[in-house]
C-alpha cells in the first residue's frame, strides 16, 4: 500500500517505503543535505547535534501531522527553508550552536509535520513508514557531515559551499514551482 | 595511504553517493510520470542552446582569469540569482528582450574574457548576476509537458554549475602565457557568437 503521497510502493513494507521515501522526494532531501552539509562545515559536534536532533524533530513532527489538522502552507515555507539553508551553507556562516540545533529542529518538525499530514490518509504502516523515513534522515545526515567535517584542504570547502549554493538555487525554483501551484 | 589518494577516496566516496542518491533511473523505483523526464529535461536543457552554454562557460573563463575569490564566488553567484530569474518566470512576470539579454551576456562575458576585465569583486558578480536573470528567466518558462518542475530545477541547477566548472577548468590554463592568450581568443569568440545571437534575436 502506498502510505506516503510521494512514495513508490517498494514492495518491502511500510519501513523500506520510508526508507525510500526520503531518497525520492528532493523536496524533503535537498533540506537534509544542506543542514547535513552546514553542519558538517561547523564542526563534528554541530554534526553530531544534528545527527539525532534533525531525526528526532522528524519523528515528532510527522506524529503532530499525522493526529493533528494542520492546514499549513507546507510547499513553500519547506522551499524557504531550503533556500535559507543552502544560502547558509553557502556563505559558510558561523552560528552558534543552538542555532543549528534550532534549525534542525525546525526543519524536523516542518517536514516531519508534513509527511505526517499525508499519512493521516493511511490505514496502516504509519509508523513503520515515519521509522523509515527517520532512519534515512539518520544516514544521510551522518554521511555527509561526516565527510565535509573531515576535509582539511580549502579548495573542498568551497566545493562544499558551492553545493550549497546549487541546493538554495534549486530552492528558489522549488519555491516558484510552489507559488505557480497556489 | 598519502594524504592526496585519501582525498581522491572521499571524493569518489561523494560523487559515489551523489550519484546513487540523484540518478533517478537507479534511484527510483518506480517513475511516476515525469520524473525522470523532468530531471533529465532539466539536465540537458542548459547544453541544448549555444547561447547558454556560451554564456556558462564564459562565467567560468572570467572567474579563472580573475582568480581566487572570483573563481569560485561567479560560478556561485549565476546558479542563484539565475533561479531568481527562473522563479520570476515561474510566478508569470514578464521580462521584456530575454532573448537579447541572453545575447548580450554573451557578449559582455566575452569581451570580459578577451580583454581580461578586472573590475572590483561586487561589480564582477553584479554583472554576472544581471546576466543571470534573463538565462533563468528563459530556462523558467521553457518546461517541458509532463516533466517534473522540481527535478527539472535540479537538473538544469546541476548542468549549470557544471558548465561553470567547466569553463573554470578550461580556464586554469590562464598560468601559462600561451594559455592566456588562448583565453582570450575564446574570449572573443564567445563575443562574436553574442553578436550573431542578438542580431538573430533582433530580426
Amino acid at each position: 500500500m502506498v502510505v506516503l503521497a510521494h512514495i513508490m510502493n517498494t514492495g518491502l513494507g511500510p519501513f523500506y517505503d520510508g526508507l525510500a521515501h526520503l531518497f525520492l522526494t528532493p523536496e524533503d532531501l535537498l533540506p537534509v543535505i544542506a543542514l547535513a552539509l552546514l553542519a558538517g562545515l561547523r564542526g563534528p559536534v554541530d554534526g553530531r547535534v544534528v545527527l539525532f536532533a534533525l531525526p528526532g524533530a522528524w519523528l515528532a513532527g510527522t506524529f503532530i501531522g499525522r493526529f493533528s489538522d494542520l492546514h499549513l502552507a507546507f510547499p513553500i515555507v519547506a522551499a524557504v527553508l531550503t533556500v535559507a539553508l543552502g544560502a547558509l551553507a553557502a556563505a559558510d556562516r558561523r552560528l552558534p550552536l543552538a542555532s543549528v540545533a534550532g534549525l534542525a529542529i525546525a526543519l524536523g518538525l516542518l517536514h516531519g509535520a508534513w509527511n505526517g499530514s499525508e499519512l493521516s490518509r493511511a490505514r496502516s504502516g504509519a509508523l513503520g513508514s515515519a521509522l523509515g523515513v527517520a532512519c534515512a534522515i539518520f544516514v544521510v545526515v551522518a554521511v555527509f557531515a561526516a565527510l565535509v567535517s573531515s576535509l582539511r584542504v580549502p579548495w573542498a570547502r568551497i566545493v562544499v559551499r558551492v553545493a550549497g549554493s546549487w541546493i538554495a538555487a534549486a530552492g528558489l525554483f522549488m519555491l516558484g514551482w510552489s507559488l505557480r501551484a497556489g | 595511504m598519502t594524504l592526496r589518494s585519501r582525498i581522491a577516496h572521499r571524493v569518489s566516496r561523494i560523487v559515489s553517493f551523489l550519484l546513487l542518491a540523484l540518478w533517478p533511473a537507479q534511484a527510483f523505483a518506480h517513475v511516476r510520470g515525469g520524473e525522470a523526464t523532468g530531471f533529465l529535461s532539466g539536465l540537458s536543457h542548459p547544453v541544448s542552446g549555444l547561447d547558454h552554454v556560451l554564456a556558462m562557460i564564459a562565467v567560468g573563463l572570467w572567474g579563472a582569469q580573475l582568480g581566487p575569490p572570483a573563481m569560485w564566488l561567479l560560478p556561485v553567484t549565476f546558479p542563484m540569482v539565475m533561479a531568481f530569474g527562473g522563479t520570476l518566470g515561474l510566478v508569470g512576470v514578464k521580462l521584456p528582450g530575454i532573448e537579447v539579454g541572453i545575447a548580450l551576456s554573451a557578449i559582455g562575458l566575452g569581451a570580459a574574457v578577451l580583454f581580461e576585465a578586472r573590475p572590483k569583486l561586487w561589480i564582477a558578480a553584479a554583472l554576472v548576476g544581471f546576466f543571470a536573470i534573463f538565462h533563468g528567466h528563459a530556462h523558467g518558462t521553457e518546461l517541458p509537458a509532463g516533466a517534473n518542475g522540481v527535478l527539472y530545477s535540479i537538473g538544469f541547477v546541476i548542468a549549470t554549475g557544471l558548465l561553470h566548472a567547466t569553463g573554470i577548468g578550461i580556464g586554469l590554463i590562464h598560468r601559462w602565457p600561451a594559455g592566456r592568450t588562448a583565453l582570450r581568443v575564446a574570449g572573443a569568440i564567445v563575443a562574436f557568437a553574442g553578436l550573431a545571437f542578438l542580431w538573430q534575436a533582433l530580426t
